[in-house]
Protein backbone atom coordinates (compact mmCIF):
# COMPACT_ATOMS: atom_id res chain seq x y z
CA UNK A 1 0.00 0.00 0.00
CA UNK A 2 1.09 3.27 -0.92
CA UNK A 3 1.96 5.68 2.20
CA UNK A 4 0.97 9.46 1.29
CA UNK A 5 1.75 12.20 3.66
CA UNK A 6 0.04 15.21 2.53
CA UNK A 7 0.61 18.71 3.77
CA UNK A 8 1.70 17.44 7.25
CA UNK A 9 2.45 19.89 9.49
CA UNK A 10 3.55 20.17 12.76
CA UNK A 11 3.63 22.58 15.31
CA UNK A 12 4.58 22.15 18.93
CA UNK A 13 3.13 23.86 21.86
CA UNK A 14 0.73 27.27 21.35
CA UNK A 15 0.84 31.08 21.76
CA UNK A 16 4.11 32.73 21.86
CA UNK A 17 6.57 29.99 22.86
CA UNK A 18 4.92 27.66 19.44
CA UNK A 19 7.52 26.30 17.96
CA UNK A 20 7.45 25.12 14.16
CA UNK A 21 8.98 21.55 13.92
CA UNK A 22 7.36 20.66 10.31
CA UNK A 23 6.40 22.72 7.72
CA UNK A 24 3.76 21.67 4.93
CA UNK A 25 5.49 18.55 3.78
CA UNK A 26 4.23 16.17 1.11
CA UNK A 27 5.28 13.02 -0.21
CA UNK A 28 4.05 9.47 -1.52
CA UNK A 29 5.96 6.20 -0.47
CA UNK A 30 5.13 3.94 -3.04
CA UNK A 31 4.49 0.00 -1.89
CA UNK A 32 7.63 -1.69 -1.56
CA UNK A 33 10.01 1.42 -1.90
CA UNK A 34 11.98 2.43 0.72
CA UNK A 35 13.01 5.76 1.58
CA UNK A 36 15.48 7.53 3.89
CA UNK A 37 14.56 10.68 5.79
CA UNK A 38 17.98 12.81 6.30
CA UNK A 39 18.44 16.08 7.76
CA UNK A 40 20.42 18.34 10.48
CA UNK A 41 19.13 18.33 14.03
CA UNK A 42 15.89 20.22 14.41
CA UNK A 43 14.81 19.33 10.93
CA UNK A 44 11.67 17.49 12.30
CA UNK A 45 12.95 14.02 10.96
CA UNK A 46 11.47 12.14 13.91
CA UNK A 47 8.80 13.91 14.05
CA UNK A 48 7.46 13.35 10.95
CA UNK A 49 7.96 9.29 11.10
CA UNK A 50 5.97 9.81 14.48
CA UNK A 51 3.61 10.99 12.55
CA UNK A 52 3.33 8.75 10.01
CA UNK A 53 3.29 5.79 12.31
CA UNK A 54 -0.04 7.39 14.18
CA UNK A 55 2.03 7.98 17.23
CA UNK A 56 2.00 11.82 16.96
CA UNK A 57 -1.21 14.11 15.47
CA UNK A 58 -0.23 16.74 12.78
CA UNK A 59 -1.27 19.74 13.34
CA UNK A 60 -1.99 20.28 9.77
CA UNK A 61 -2.71 18.31 6.96
CA UNK A 62 -2.64 14.57 7.07
CA UNK A 63 -1.18 10.79 6.11
CA UNK A 64 -3.22 7.81 4.47
CA UNK A 65 -1.95 4.39 4.24
CA UNK A 66 -3.62 3.56 0.43
CA UNK A 67 -6.88 4.94 1.30
CA UNK A 68 -7.23 4.72 4.98
CA UNK A 69 -5.96 8.04 7.17
CA UNK A 70 -4.09 7.53 9.77
CA UNK A 71 -5.32 8.30 13.37
CA UNK A 72 -3.45 6.55 15.73
CA UNK A 73 -1.08 3.37 15.10
CA UNK A 74 -2.87 1.49 12.18
CA UNK A 75 -1.89 -2.28 12.24
CA UNK A 76 0.23 -3.52 9.43
CA UNK A 77 2.59 -0.25 10.63
CA UNK A 78 5.56 -1.39 12.78
CA UNK A 79 8.18 0.83 14.31
CA UNK A 80 11.96 0.12 15.22
CA UNK A 81 12.49 2.76 18.00
CA UNK A 82 16.39 4.36 18.27
CA UNK A 83 16.65 3.59 21.67
CA UNK A 84 16.51 -0.19 21.88
CA UNK A 85 17.33 -0.47 25.64
CA UNK A 86 14.37 1.59 26.47
CA UNK A 87 12.17 0.29 23.92
CA UNK A 88 12.15 -3.56 24.56
CA UNK A 89 10.39 -4.09 27.80
CA UNK A 90 13.20 -5.56 30.55
CA UNK A 91 10.83 -7.27 33.17
CA UNK A 92 9.82 -10.12 30.15
CA UNK A 93 12.00 -12.48 27.88
CA UNK A 94 12.82 -11.81 24.20
CA UNK A 95 9.99 -14.34 23.58
CA UNK A 96 7.75 -12.66 25.50
CA UNK A 97 8.42 -8.99 23.85
CA UNK A 98 8.11 -10.50 20.44
CA UNK A 99 4.65 -12.05 21.24
CA UNK A 100 3.13 -9.14 23.31
CA UNK A 101 3.68 -7.36 19.42
CA UNK A 102 0.96 -10.11 18.22
CA UNK A 103 -1.20 -9.30 20.94
CA UNK A 104 -3.14 -6.67 19.34
CA UNK A 105 -4.04 -9.06 16.76
CA UNK A 106 -5.46 -12.00 18.40
CA UNK A 107 -4.09 -14.74 16.75
CA UNK A 108 -3.64 -18.34 17.83
CA UNK A 109 -1.04 -19.44 20.07
CA UNK A 110 0.70 -21.45 17.76
CA UNK A 111 0.67 -18.86 14.91
CA UNK A 112 1.95 -16.61 17.35
CA UNK A 113 4.98 -18.65 18.18
CA UNK A 114 5.62 -19.47 14.67
CA UNK A 115 5.89 -15.81 13.38
CA UNK A 116 8.48 -15.26 16.62
CA UNK A 117 10.27 -18.06 15.85
CA UNK A 118 10.34 -16.93 12.24
CA UNK A 119 11.55 -13.38 12.89
CA UNK A 120 14.12 -14.46 15.63
CA UNK A 121 15.49 -16.62 12.61
CA UNK A 122 14.90 -13.64 10.34
CA UNK A 123 17.64 -11.22 12.30
CA UNK A 124 20.08 -14.41 12.98
CA UNK A 125 19.14 -14.96 16.80
CA UNK A 126 16.99 -18.35 16.38
CA UNK A 127 16.41 -19.75 19.86
CA UNK A 128 16.82 -16.65 21.97
CA UNK A 129 13.29 -16.82 23.23
CA UNK A 130 13.99 -17.35 26.69
CA UNK A 131 17.02 -14.46 27.24
CA UNK A 132 15.78 -11.19 28.59
CA UNK A 133 17.41 -7.95 26.70
CA UNK A 134 20.05 -7.21 29.36
CA UNK A 135 21.51 -10.57 28.59
CA UNK A 136 22.71 -9.74 25.35
CA UNK A 137 24.72 -7.18 23.25
CA UNK A 138 23.65 -3.82 22.15
CA UNK A 139 23.29 -4.79 18.58
CA UNK A 140 21.64 -7.77 19.69
CA UNK A 141 18.93 -6.13 21.39
CA UNK A 142 18.42 -3.84 18.33
CA UNK A 143 18.15 -6.82 16.41
CA UNK A 144 15.28 -8.00 18.89
CA UNK A 145 13.53 -4.75 18.76
CA UNK A 146 13.10 -5.29 14.79
CA UNK A 147 12.31 -8.73 15.28
CA UNK A 148 9.68 -7.60 16.87
CA UNK A 149 8.39 -5.27 14.33
CA UNK A 150 8.37 -8.28 12.02
CA UNK A 151 6.43 -10.31 13.97
CA UNK A 152 3.47 -8.26 12.86
CA UNK A 153 3.77 -8.79 9.48
CA UNK A 154 3.74 -5.34 8.89
CA UNK A 155 3.78 -3.77 5.47
CA UNK A 156 5.25 -0.86 6.06
CA UNK A 157 7.55 -0.95 8.54
CA UNK A 158 8.95 2.63 10.04
CA UNK A 159 12.27 3.16 11.69
CA UNK A 160 13.55 6.31 13.85
CA UNK A 161 17.56 6.15 13.76
CA UNK A 162 17.61 2.55 14.30
CA UNK A 163 21.10 2.01 13.98
CA UNK A 164 22.43 5.51 15.74
CA UNK A 165 23.44 3.64 19.01
CA UNK A 166 25.57 0.54 17.82
CA UNK A 167 29.33 0.31 16.79
CA UNK A 168 30.46 0.59 13.38
CA UNK A 169 30.75 -2.67 12.19
CA UNK A 170 27.21 -3.76 13.78
CA UNK A 171 25.83 -0.84 11.31
CA UNK A 172 26.61 -2.17 8.86
CA UNK A 173 25.57 -5.99 9.14
CA UNK A 174 22.26 -4.12 10.52
CA UNK A 175 22.36 -2.21 7.31
CA UNK A 176 22.38 -5.40 5.05
CA UNK A 177 19.88 -6.94 7.02
CA UNK A 178 17.30 -4.16 6.73
CA UNK A 179 17.45 -4.62 3.56
CA UNK A 180 17.60 -8.10 3.30
CA UNK A 181 14.21 -8.26 5.81
CA UNK A 182 12.71 -5.71 3.17
CA UNK A 183 12.73 -8.28 0.39
CA UNK A 184 12.09 -11.14 2.81
CA UNK A 185 8.99 -9.34 4.44
CA UNK A 186 7.68 -7.28 1.33
CA UNK A 187 7.55 -4.18 3.14
CA UNK A 188 7.48 -0.49 2.68
CA UNK A 189 10.38 1.05 4.67
CA UNK A 190 10.84 4.57 5.69
CA UNK A 191 14.23 4.66 8.10
CA UNK A 192 14.93 8.12 9.16
CA UNK A 193 18.69 8.47 10.27
CA UNK A 194 21.38 11.31 10.56
CA UNK A 195 23.86 9.43 8.41
CA UNK A 196 24.18 10.33 4.51
CA UNK A 197 26.31 6.88 3.65
CA UNK A 198 24.05 5.06 5.19
CA UNK A 199 20.75 7.01 3.95
CA UNK A 200 21.94 6.62 0.06
CA UNK A 201 23.32 3.20 1.06
CA UNK A 202 20.36 1.60 1.86
CA UNK A 203 17.33 3.76 0.21
CA UNK A 204 15.70 3.46 -3.18
CA UNK A 205 14.80 7.06 -2.27
CA UNK A 206 16.40 10.14 0.12
CA UNK A 207 14.10 12.69 1.56
CA UNK A 208 16.26 15.82 2.35
CA UNK A 209 14.57 18.03 5.11
CA UNK A 210 16.20 21.14 6.31
CA UNK A 211 15.78 22.78 9.70
CA UNK A 212 14.43 26.00 11.35
CA UNK A 213 11.59 25.09 10.24
CA UNK A 214 11.69 21.54 9.39
CA UNK A 215 10.61 21.04 5.82
CA UNK A 216 11.26 18.67 2.35
CA UNK A 217 13.83 21.13 0.45
CA UNK A 218 15.01 17.31 -2.02
CA UNK A 219 13.65 14.25 -2.84
CA UNK A 220 16.45 12.27 -4.42
CA UNK A 221 16.20 8.64 -6.23
CA UNK A 222 18.68 6.23 -5.69
CA UNK A 223 19.82 4.01 -8.22
CA UNK A 224 21.60 1.49 -7.54
CA UNK A 225 20.59 -2.32 -7.78
CA UNK A 226 21.97 -4.55 -5.22
CA UNK A 227 23.78 -3.29 -2.31
CA UNK A 228 26.92 -4.05 -0.99
CA UNK A 229 29.16 -3.33 1.66
CA UNK A 230 32.53 -4.00 -0.24
CA UNK A 231 31.55 -2.34 -3.56
CA UNK A 232 28.44 -0.07 -3.49
CA UNK A 233 30.05 2.81 -1.82
CA UNK A 234 32.85 2.92 -5.07
CA UNK A 235 30.00 3.25 -7.45
CA UNK A 236 29.87 6.23 -8.90
CA UNK A 237 25.98 6.73 -8.94
CA UNK A 238 26.48 6.07 -4.77
CA UNK A 239 29.44 9.13 -4.89
CA UNK A 240 27.07 11.07 -6.71
CA UNK A 241 24.02 10.88 -4.68
CA UNK A 242 25.98 10.98 -1.58
CA UNK A 243 27.58 14.24 -3.01
CA UNK A 244 24.25 15.64 -3.39
CA UNK A 245 22.94 14.90 -0.29
CA UNK A 246 25.82 15.74 1.83
CA UNK A 247 25.65 19.73 0.15
CA UNK A 248 21.78 19.59 0.93
CA UNK A 249 22.49 18.34 4.62
CA UNK A 250 25.22 21.10 5.33
CA UNK A 251 23.90 23.87 3.27
CA UNK A 252 23.00 26.95 5.40
CA UNK A 253 19.45 26.53 6.23
CA UNK A 254 18.65 30.24 4.94
CA UNK A 255 20.47 29.68 1.18
CA UNK A 256 18.10 26.04 0.82
CA UNK A 257 15.82 26.27 -2.18
CA UNK A 258 11.98 25.83 -0.43
CA UNK A 259 10.02 27.49 -2.61
CA UNK A 260 7.02 27.57 -1.16
CA UNK A 261 8.19 29.13 1.69
CA UNK A 262 6.33 32.79 1.12
CA UNK A 263 3.56 31.44 0.98
CA UNK A 264 3.01 30.37 4.11
CA UNK A 265 1.27 32.20 7.41
CA UNK A 266 1.23 31.65 10.99
CA UNK A 267 5.00 30.51 11.24
CA UNK A 268 6.87 31.90 13.88
CA UNK A 269 9.12 33.73 12.65
CA UNK A 270 12.03 34.35 14.56
CA UNK A 271 12.55 30.64 15.42
CA UNK A 272 15.74 30.42 17.99
CA UNK A 273 18.56 28.25 16.55
CA UNK B 1 20.05 -24.24 18.48
CA UNK B 2 19.93 -24.06 14.02
CA UNK B 3 22.87 -23.29 12.72
CA UNK B 4 23.17 -19.56 12.75
CA UNK B 5 25.13 -19.65 9.66
CA UNK B 6 21.99 -21.52 8.50
CA UNK B 7 19.79 -19.24 8.98
CA UNK B 8 21.86 -16.12 7.51
CA UNK B 9 22.02 -18.11 4.38
CA UNK B 10 18.13 -18.23 3.96
CA UNK B 11 18.12 -14.51 3.85
CA UNK B 12 17.61 -13.23 0.35
CA UNK B 13 21.00 -11.03 0.48
CA UNK B 14 22.83 -13.04 2.91
CA UNK B 15 24.47 -10.69 4.62
CA UNK B 16 27.71 -11.61 6.25
CA UNK B 17 28.03 -13.98 9.42
CA UNK B 18 27.72 -11.37 12.65
CA UNK B 19 31.14 -11.71 14.53
CA UNK B 20 31.82 -14.18 17.02
CA UNK B 21 31.35 -12.05 19.83
CA UNK B 22 27.69 -11.15 18.71
CA UNK B 23 26.68 -14.65 18.68
CA UNK B 24 23.30 -15.52 20.63
CA UNK B 25 23.99 -17.51 23.99
CA UNK B 26 21.20 -20.18 23.99
CA UNK B 27 21.51 -20.57 27.76
CA UNK B 28 21.21 -18.51 31.25
CA UNK B 29 24.41 -17.06 32.32
CA UNK B 30 24.88 -19.34 35.33
CA UNK B 31 25.97 -17.74 38.34
CA UNK B 32 28.35 -18.00 39.87
CA UNK B 33 28.98 -19.49 43.55
CA UNK B 34 31.42 -17.92 45.58
CA UNK B 35 33.93 -19.74 47.34
CA UNK B 36 32.89 -20.77 50.70
CA UNK B 37 35.59 -19.12 52.76
CA UNK B 38 34.20 -15.93 51.46
CA UNK B 39 30.75 -16.75 52.37
CA UNK B 40 32.11 -17.91 55.83
CA UNK B 41 33.75 -14.75 55.91
CA UNK B 42 31.09 -12.55 54.95
CA UNK B 43 27.97 -14.51 57.32
CA UNK B 44 30.86 -14.08 60.35
CA UNK B 45 31.14 -10.11 59.80
CA UNK B 46 27.44 -9.75 59.14
CA UNK B 47 26.42 -11.54 62.36
CA UNK B 48 29.44 -10.28 64.88
CA UNK B 49 27.62 -7.47 66.52
CA UNK B 50 24.56 -9.26 67.43
CA UNK B 51 26.52 -12.50 68.59
CA UNK B 52 28.74 -10.05 70.74
CA UNK B 53 25.27 -8.07 72.12
CA UNK B 54 24.27 -11.03 73.07
CA UNK B 55 27.28 -12.56 74.87
CA UNK B 56 27.77 -8.90 76.68
CA UNK B 57 24.46 -9.16 77.82
CA UNK B 58 24.21 -12.75 79.14
CA UNK B 59 27.96 -11.92 80.96
CA UNK B 60 26.57 -8.88 82.22
CA UNK B 61 23.13 -10.21 83.96
CA UNK B 62 25.06 -13.07 85.14
CA UNK B 63 27.70 -11.47 87.31
CA UNK B 64 25.62 -8.71 88.73
CA UNK B 65 21.78 -10.43 88.10
CA UNK B 66 18.92 -7.74 88.28
CA UNK B 67 15.29 -8.01 88.20
CA UNK B 68 14.79 -6.37 85.06
CA UNK B 69 17.42 -7.75 83.21
CA UNK B 70 17.44 -11.50 83.43
CA UNK B 71 20.04 -13.87 81.78
CA UNK B 72 19.96 -14.23 77.48
CA UNK B 73 19.63 -17.66 78.08
CA UNK B 74 17.07 -18.00 80.51
CA UNK B 75 15.17 -15.57 78.21
CA UNK B 76 15.61 -18.15 75.35
CA UNK B 77 14.55 -21.26 77.68
CA UNK B 78 10.99 -19.07 78.20
CA UNK B 79 10.69 -18.27 75.06
CA UNK B 80 10.71 -21.80 74.03
CA UNK B 81 8.64 -23.06 77.03
CA UNK B 82 6.08 -19.77 76.03
CA UNK B 83 5.80 -20.19 72.44
CA UNK B 84 7.42 -23.97 71.30
CA UNK B 85 5.91 -26.69 73.44
CA UNK B 86 2.74 -27.27 71.31
CA UNK B 87 2.10 -30.60 68.75
CA UNK B 88 4.10 -31.14 65.73
CA UNK B 89 0.55 -30.90 64.04
CA UNK B 90 0.85 -27.17 64.61
CA UNK B 91 4.35 -26.33 63.91
CA UNK B 92 4.88 -27.08 67.71
CA UNK B 93 3.34 -23.52 68.45
CA UNK B 94 1.75 -23.69 71.86
CA UNK B 95 -1.75 -23.06 72.96
CA UNK B 96 -0.39 -19.46 74.33
CA UNK B 97 1.02 -18.88 70.95
CA UNK B 98 -1.78 -18.96 69.16
CA UNK B 99 -3.65 -17.13 72.02
CA UNK B 100 -1.14 -14.20 71.68
CA UNK B 101 0.17 -13.87 68.13
CA UNK B 102 -2.67 -14.90 66.38
CA UNK B 103 -5.15 -11.96 67.16
CA UNK B 104 -1.96 -9.65 66.59
CA UNK B 105 -1.00 -10.89 63.39
CA UNK B 106 -4.74 -11.37 62.49
CA UNK B 107 -5.23 -7.69 62.78
CA UNK B 108 -1.95 -6.84 60.49
CA UNK B 109 -3.06 -9.47 57.85
CA UNK B 110 -6.50 -7.23 57.91
CA UNK B 111 -5.19 -3.99 58.06
CA UNK B 112 -2.43 -4.06 56.05
CA UNK B 113 -3.81 -6.70 53.63
CA UNK B 114 -6.60 -3.59 52.99
CA UNK B 115 -4.45 -1.24 52.64
CA UNK B 116 -2.51 -2.87 49.60
CA UNK B 117 -6.14 -3.84 48.38
CA UNK B 118 -6.90 -0.12 48.49
CA UNK B 119 -3.48 1.74 48.15
CA UNK B 120 -2.34 -0.18 44.72
CA UNK B 121 -5.20 0.54 42.54
CA UNK B 122 -5.33 4.48 44.01
CA UNK B 123 -1.91 4.85 43.26
CA UNK B 124 -2.18 3.59 40.23
CA UNK B 125 -4.78 5.40 39.16
CA UNK B 126 -3.27 8.63 40.79
CA UNK B 127 0.43 7.46 38.83
CA UNK B 128 -1.60 7.79 35.61
CA UNK B 129 -4.04 11.01 35.95
CA UNK B 130 -2.17 14.07 36.53
CA UNK B 131 -5.73 15.65 37.56
CA UNK B 132 -6.50 13.15 39.93
CA UNK B 133 -2.94 13.60 41.24
CA UNK B 134 -3.23 17.42 41.77
CA UNK B 135 -6.45 16.73 43.39
CA UNK B 136 -5.51 14.47 46.38
CA UNK B 137 -1.58 14.39 46.35
CA UNK B 138 -1.55 17.45 48.88
CA UNK B 139 -4.06 15.46 50.70
CA UNK B 140 -2.14 12.37 51.12
CA UNK B 141 0.96 13.83 51.82
CA UNK B 142 -0.63 15.98 54.77
CA UNK B 143 -1.63 12.40 56.12
CA UNK B 144 1.73 11.03 55.18
CA UNK B 145 3.32 13.67 57.58
CA UNK B 146 1.14 12.94 60.43
CA UNK B 147 2.14 11.01 63.12
CA UNK B 148 -0.26 7.87 63.26
CA UNK B 149 0.36 7.12 66.81
CA UNK B 150 -1.26 10.64 67.87
CA UNK B 151 -4.52 8.99 66.03
CA UNK B 152 -5.04 6.04 68.58
CA UNK B 153 -7.03 7.82 70.95
CA UNK B 154 -9.20 9.34 68.60
CA UNK B 155 -9.35 5.59 66.77
CA UNK B 156 -10.29 4.58 70.30
CA UNK B 157 -13.06 7.56 70.35
CA UNK B 158 -14.56 5.59 67.32
CA UNK B 159 -14.01 1.90 68.12
CA UNK B 160 -13.52 1.34 71.55
CA UNK B 161 -11.18 -1.53 72.68
CA UNK B 162 -11.90 -3.77 69.69
CA UNK B 163 -9.83 -5.66 66.96
CA UNK B 164 -11.20 -2.61 64.19
CA UNK B 165 -9.87 0.30 66.23
CA UNK B 166 -6.00 -2.01 65.70
CA UNK B 167 -7.13 -2.98 62.21
CA UNK B 168 -8.09 1.13 61.54
CA UNK B 169 -4.72 2.38 62.59
CA UNK B 170 -2.58 -0.25 60.57
CA UNK B 171 -4.90 0.49 57.83
CA UNK B 172 -4.58 4.15 57.83
CA UNK B 173 -0.78 3.70 58.90
CA UNK B 174 0.39 2.53 55.79
CA UNK B 175 -2.31 2.92 53.24
CA UNK B 176 -0.77 6.30 52.27
CA UNK B 177 2.98 4.59 51.92
CA UNK B 178 1.10 2.24 49.28
CA UNK B 179 -0.38 5.08 47.78
CA UNK B 180 2.39 7.43 47.36
CA UNK B 181 5.48 4.68 46.22
CA UNK B 182 2.74 3.19 43.97
CA UNK B 183 1.96 6.67 42.51
CA UNK B 184 5.03 7.67 41.65
CA UNK B 185 6.52 3.95 40.33
CA UNK B 186 3.81 4.21 37.70
CA UNK B 187 4.20 8.17 37.07
CA UNK B 188 8.08 7.32 36.38
CA UNK B 189 6.94 4.91 33.78
CA UNK B 190 9.75 5.71 30.96
CA UNK B 191 7.93 7.53 27.74
CA UNK B 192 9.21 5.41 25.73
CA UNK B 193 8.03 2.40 27.28
CA UNK B 194 4.75 3.99 26.95
CA UNK B 195 5.10 4.88 23.24
CA UNK B 196 6.13 1.40 21.97
CA UNK B 197 3.48 -0.20 23.85
CA UNK B 198 1.06 2.46 21.94
CA UNK B 199 3.02 1.63 18.44
CA UNK B 200 2.10 -1.93 19.28
CA UNK B 201 -1.49 -1.27 19.51
CA UNK B 202 -2.11 -3.37 22.88
CA UNK B 203 -5.67 -3.25 24.56
CA UNK B 204 -5.93 -0.83 28.01
CA UNK B 205 -6.63 -3.88 29.72
CA UNK B 206 -2.63 -5.51 28.49
CA UNK B 207 -1.47 -1.76 29.10
CA UNK B 208 -2.10 -2.16 32.79
CA UNK B 209 -1.05 -5.74 33.27
CA UNK B 210 1.76 -6.64 31.29
CA UNK B 211 3.42 -2.83 31.22
CA UNK B 212 2.37 -0.48 33.57
CA UNK B 213 2.10 -2.51 36.37
CA UNK B 214 5.38 -4.61 36.00
CA UNK B 215 7.02 -1.50 35.19
CA UNK B 216 5.90 0.60 38.56
CA UNK B 217 6.76 -2.80 40.15
CA UNK B 218 10.06 -1.93 41.86
CA UNK B 219 7.98 1.26 42.95
CA UNK B 220 4.79 -0.68 43.79
CA UNK B 221 7.14 -2.93 46.07
CA UNK B 222 9.10 0.09 48.33
CA UNK B 223 5.64 0.66 48.95
CA UNK B 224 4.92 -2.68 50.62
CA UNK B 225 8.49 -3.04 52.13
CA UNK B 226 8.63 -0.09 53.48
CA UNK B 227 4.55 0.20 54.83
CA UNK B 228 5.35 -4.00 56.66
CA UNK B 229 7.65 -1.90 59.25
CA UNK B 230 4.99 0.99 59.72
CA UNK B 231 2.58 -1.69 60.41
CA UNK B 232 4.26 -3.80 62.93
CA UNK B 233 5.20 -0.55 64.53
CA UNK B 234 1.21 0.42 64.97
CA UNK B 235 0.33 -3.39 65.60
CA UNK B 236 2.66 -3.17 68.86
CA UNK B 237 1.57 0.30 69.57
CA UNK B 238 -2.14 -0.05 69.26
CA UNK B 239 -1.62 -2.87 71.36
CA UNK B 240 0.38 -1.21 73.57
CA UNK B 241 -2.24 1.07 74.25
CA UNK B 242 -5.98 -0.46 74.44
CA UNK B 243 -6.54 -4.34 73.47
CA UNK B 244 -7.26 -7.64 75.44
CA UNK B 245 -4.81 -9.37 73.50
CA UNK B 246 -1.82 -9.51 71.40
CA UNK B 247 1.91 -9.32 71.50
CA UNK B 248 1.99 -5.80 72.47
CA UNK B 249 -0.76 -6.66 75.47
CA UNK B 250 1.83 -9.85 76.34
CA UNK B 251 4.56 -6.95 77.15
CA UNK B 252 2.49 -4.55 78.58
CA UNK B 253 0.58 -7.55 81.20
CA UNK B 254 4.13 -9.35 81.67
CA UNK B 255 6.09 -5.78 82.38
CA UNK B 256 3.07 -4.61 84.80
CA UNK B 257 2.91 -7.92 86.99
CA UNK B 258 7.04 -8.57 87.52
CA UNK B 259 7.08 -11.39 84.87
CA UNK B 260 9.88 -10.28 83.17
CA UNK B 261 11.10 -13.29 81.53
CA UNK B 262 8.20 -13.72 79.98
CA UNK B 263 8.03 -10.10 78.58
CA UNK B 264 11.43 -9.95 77.02
CA UNK B 265 9.82 -13.80 75.68
CA UNK B 266 7.16 -11.68 74.14
CA UNK B 267 10.01 -9.03 73.24
CA UNK B 268 11.42 -11.56 71.40
CA UNK B 269 8.61 -13.18 69.72
CA UNK B 270 8.05 -9.94 67.99
CA UNK B 271 11.30 -9.64 66.52
CA UNK B 272 11.32 -13.02 64.95
CA UNK B 273 7.96 -12.25 63.61
CA UNK B 274 9.25 -8.74 62.35
CA UNK B 275 12.43 -10.50 60.61
CA UNK B 276 10.03 -13.42 59.18
CA UNK B 277 7.92 -11.55 57.50
CA UNK B 278 10.72 -8.63 56.13
CA UNK B 279 12.63 -12.09 54.72
CA UNK B 280 9.67 -13.48 53.20
CA UNK B 281 8.88 -9.92 51.65
CA UNK B 282 12.39 -9.55 50.30
CA UNK B 283 12.33 -13.16 48.85
CA UNK B 284 9.29 -11.91 47.37
CA UNK B 285 10.63 -9.38 45.96
CA UNK B 286 13.96 -10.97 44.49
CA UNK B 287 11.42 -13.07 42.81
CA UNK B 288 9.47 -10.41 41.16
CA UNK B 289 12.14 -8.16 40.23
CA UNK B 290 14.23 -10.74 38.77
CA UNK B 291 14.21 -8.82 35.56
CA UNK B 292 15.87 -6.05 37.02
CA UNK B 293 19.56 -7.51 37.35
CA UNK B 294 20.75 -5.43 34.49
CA UNK B 295 24.62 -5.18 35.28
CA UNK B 296 26.58 -7.74 33.75
CA UNK B 297 27.05 -8.76 30.33
CA UNK B 298 25.68 -5.77 27.95
CA UNK B 299 26.60 -3.18 30.60
CA UNK B 300 24.77 -0.54 28.91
Amino acid sequence: MDLHVEGVKKVYGDGPTARLALDETSFTVESGQFISIVGPSGCGKSTLLMMMAGLLKPTAGGIRLGSTPISGPPPGVAVVFQDYGRSLFPWMTVGKNLSMAAAADKLPKAEVARRVDEALTAVDLAGTQALYPWQMSGGMQQRVAIARALVVEPTVMLMDEPLAAVDAQTRADLEDLVLALRDRYDMTVAMVTHDIDEAVYVADRVIVLAAHPGRLIADIPVDLGRRDQLTTKAEPEFVKRRAEVFTLVRRPAATSSAGSDAELDGRPSELKA
Amino acid sequence: MPDPSGATSTLTSAPPPPPAGDKAPTTRVPRRKRPFGRRLVSGVSSLWLLVAIAILWQVVATLSPTLYFPPLSKIFVQFGQDWFTGDPSSLFLSQHFFDAALPSLRRLAQGWGLALVVGIPVGILLGRSAVAAAMYFPFIRFWLAEPKSAIIPVAVQIFGIADSMNVFLIFVGTVGLIIVNTADGVAGVDRMTLQTARSLRISPFTLYRRVLVPAAMPGILTGVRVSIGVALILMVISELYATTAGVGYEILLNQQSFKFLQMWSAFLLIGVISVLLNVVLELIEKRVLRWQRREGLSGQ
